[in-house]
């Protein structure tokens, strides 16, 4: 894992000065609310319905058992108890007091961790696949870029009040675990006559308007990345529309030039861009790239999983994945309890894991970006004593990528910008269809719930897609088919007419009853319908 | 408080800006202004007759006086960059890194808030305008030639 160095603690302590500072001015009445509202959305702090919120950056996903540890304390002593995971590998605290925030960030700064750029239009926690460096099909390990990107954007002195904000993603993996076409830019790395660089896709993104980001370059070397991403970025910075919010991201740029224009504004940046000496040293990347070497595995482990105990060999067979390292494996814990709130996880849980990292997985652990969190250096036979810790806290739930893992954003009961209630109706929907075997016979099906249109909660990548909207004054909730955000990235569409909050649960069922009815030998929900279309799941909810 | 800051040494320009149009149109005026969202690349075969170029921040929100400086300095303009309008302390330190270097805010700064600000990052992730080392030169002095 990544270590901060004096340089990056001192650029983190002086945030946390700096904040302090602005957060005073604003208690002693020296700044109003309107003249704060910009200087704490920097850093991650909303008002919300009921209280503040601090949005923490989690780099890429990536964390220690220090760190983990750390946002439960904080959980337990400015929150009330909680803490929620989002889909951006950032974890929010939803109770948080204005005059406590500044010692908040205190207290993360002294476990190497920060809210820098975790809201505003800037470049925002740069996002990866949460198997980077365990999995046996990547190209190279994403972090070192994903952190060499975080040091490049924090604080870029031409970057920071851009149209609208502003996300990039790092993989390196045929595999798309992190959704990275859906986002503003999305980074593949791959290798190229022995060479590691990066595809470059942009103009990826939910919200109001989704789309899939095209392909502006098949290969970018790593020593020129930053010139290259600068490029793109000062392209967007000059001619992004900031007319109006809803069309200010740089997808709406990429589609309203059309992505041809977009890449020849971009190429001649560059060719600019290059001459300038902002790239690194090939030493910088190396340097980081040391803090990500393989950790000392242990070798001559027994490969074998007792799975004598039913209810552990279920949980095994969902929840723990291939590793690279004989004897090893990867868990998926699960924070999509059949009666919780998608995400959250208390104060009391963030500290089993915790330890769970320390004594079980080299002192590392990840958060994803479906809202669970992930052990990556498992020793197989450590897998049972681990379920059983599990167990008694509640987060041996085995749903991975199953009908009752959700992703769910907070929705109206605590978001300002909601529309509708996500966690009532996610709840709802893990009930109906709570049954194991039920759950086991759908298979894959990543249903996701965003409260309005922004699409926190990814609904337009959903194999099922709910998007909740206010009707006349009344919750209305639109379902979506199709949506995918991995390496078959699609976009979801909307069945028609939307429905009550039981009304949706009821559709969901008549379409994965259909689904069952229909399929083919291997195929999953998503499969099927791609190869029957809209036309008969729409007869089946409304005919 | 202060109305205007300078950091340069010596005179500053008086001369007041004229448009980008204006200015491509005629010969002898030596200082422009550029609104947000005109192209700064304009001035490029113009900029050895340049005293002062004013960049105008509409919203301190609106970003792309940023990229309009850096464009300038990156093609070698030496004279006054001067950043006008919605300027805040919270912007100075950045506008300095993209090569302003003076000032003339719509509304007053306070200038012990402007010290603080501009002393207030010892150290800086990026290259820029400013000559700043950024940290990854200081982390491999061994790599920087000069």
């Amino acid at each position: 894992m990544y270590r901060y160095d004096s340089y990056d603690q001192s650029i983190v302590d002086a945030r946390v000065e700096e904040f302090r500072d602005q957060v005073q001015r604003r208690l002693t009445g020296a700044l109003t609310e309107d003249q704060f509202k910009p200087l704490r959305l920097m850093n991650g702090l909303y008002l919300q319905l009921h209280a503040y919120m601090l949005r923490v950056a989690i780099p890429y996903g990536t964390l220690s058992g220090k760190q983990m540890r750390k946002l439960g304390e904080i959980a337990a002593k400015y929150d009330k108890g909680y803490g929620h995971f989002t889909t951006r590998q950032n974890l929010q605290y939803n109770w948080i007091k204005l005059a406590d925030a500044p010692d908040i960030l205190a207290e993360l700064a002294t476990v190497e961790m920060h809210a820098i750029q975790t809201s505003g239009n800037c470049i925002r926690n740069i996002s990866s696949d949460q198997y980077a460096g365990v999995s046996a099909d990547e190209v190279a390990d994403p972090r070192p870029w994903a952190e060499l990107l975080r040091q490049w954007s924090s604080f870029h002195p031409e970057f920071t009040y851009l149209p609208r904000k502003f996300k990039i993603c790092v993989i390196a993996s045929d595999d798309d675990r992190a959704a990275m076409k859906l986002h503003d830019i999305g980074l593949k790395l791959v290798s190229k006559d022995g060479v590691i660089g990066a595809e470059v896709y942009a103009g990826g993104g939910m919200g109001r308007t989704p789309m899939v980001a095209p392909q502006i370059r098949d290969f970018v070397p790593e020593e020129e990345i930053i010139s290259y991403l600068e490029a793109c970025l000062r392209v967007y910075n000059r001619y992004g529309r900031r007319d109006n919010k809803y069309k200010a991201r740089i997808k709406i740029l990429v589609h309203e030039i059309g992505v041809e224009d977009y890449k020849r504004q971009v190429e001649e940046e560059f060719a600019h861009m290059r001459t300038l000496g902002l790239n690194p040293p090939t030493e910088e990347l190396d340097r980081i790239r040391a803090f990500f070497a393989n950790p000392a595995y242990d070798t001559g482990l027994d490969e074998e999983i007792d799975l004598a105990d039913p209810a552990f060999a279920l949980w095994v067979d969902r929840q723990v994945a291939a590793h690279k390292a004989p004897g090893y494996a990867i868990v998926n814990i699960s924070l999509k309890p059949l009666t919780g709130i998608p995400g959250d996880a208390s104060a009391e849980q963030i500290e089993l894991v915790a330890t769970l990292a320390e004594q079980y997985s080299l002192d590392e652990l990840r958060v994803t970006h479906a809202q669970n969190l992930v052990l990556p250096h498992v020793k197989k036979t450590d897998l049972y004593a681990i379920w059983q810790k599990l167990e008694e806290a509640g987060l041996a739930e085995a749903n991975l990528d199953l009908i009752t893992d959700i992703i769910a954003c907070p929705g109206l009961d605590y978001c300002a910008l909601a529309n509708a209630r996500s966690i009532p109706l996610a709840q709802k929907i893990a009930q109906r269809f709570a049954a194991a075997e039920r759950q086991a016979e759908l298979g894959e099906l990543k249903l996701k719930i965003s409260g309005c249109i922004n699409a926190c909660g990814h609904h337009h990548a959903g194999h099922i897609g709910i998007l909740g909207v206010d009707r006349k004054g009344v919750e209305n909730f639109q379902l979506s088919l199709g949506g995918s955000g991995a390496e078959d990235t699609s976009l979801g569409q909307i069945t028609g007419p939307g429905f009550s909050e039981d009304g949706v649960v009821d559709a969901i069922e008549k379409v994965t009853d259909l689904y069952l009815a229909q399929r083919e030998s291997g195929e999953r929900f998503l499969d099927t319908y791609r190869r029957l279309g809209m036309k008969p799941f729409k007869e089946a909810i409304y005919g | 408080m202060v109305e205007f800051l300078s950091f340069r040494d010596g005179e500053t320009t008086q001369e007041p800006a004229v448009t980008v149009e204006s200015f491509t149109g005629q010969t002898n005026a030596t200082a422009v202004r550029i609104e947000a969202g005109e192209d700064a690349r304009e001035l490029l075969p113009y900029l050895d007759r340049l005293s002062l170029v004013e960049v105008n921040f509409p919203a301190y929100g609106d970003g792309r006086g940023y990229s309009a400086a850096r464009i300038l300095r990156e093609s070698g303009y030496q004279g006054e960059l001067r950043a006008v309008g919605d300027v805040l302390v919270d912007q100075i330190n950045a506008m300095r890194r993209c090569g302003f270097d003076s000032f003339h805010p719509a509304k007053p700064l306070d200038d012990a808030a402007v010290d603080r600000a501009l002393n207030r990052y010892a150290d800086v992730y990026q290259k820029a305008i400013d000559g700043r080392q950024p940290v990854w030169a200081k982390r491999h002095p061994e790599t920087i030639n000069g």
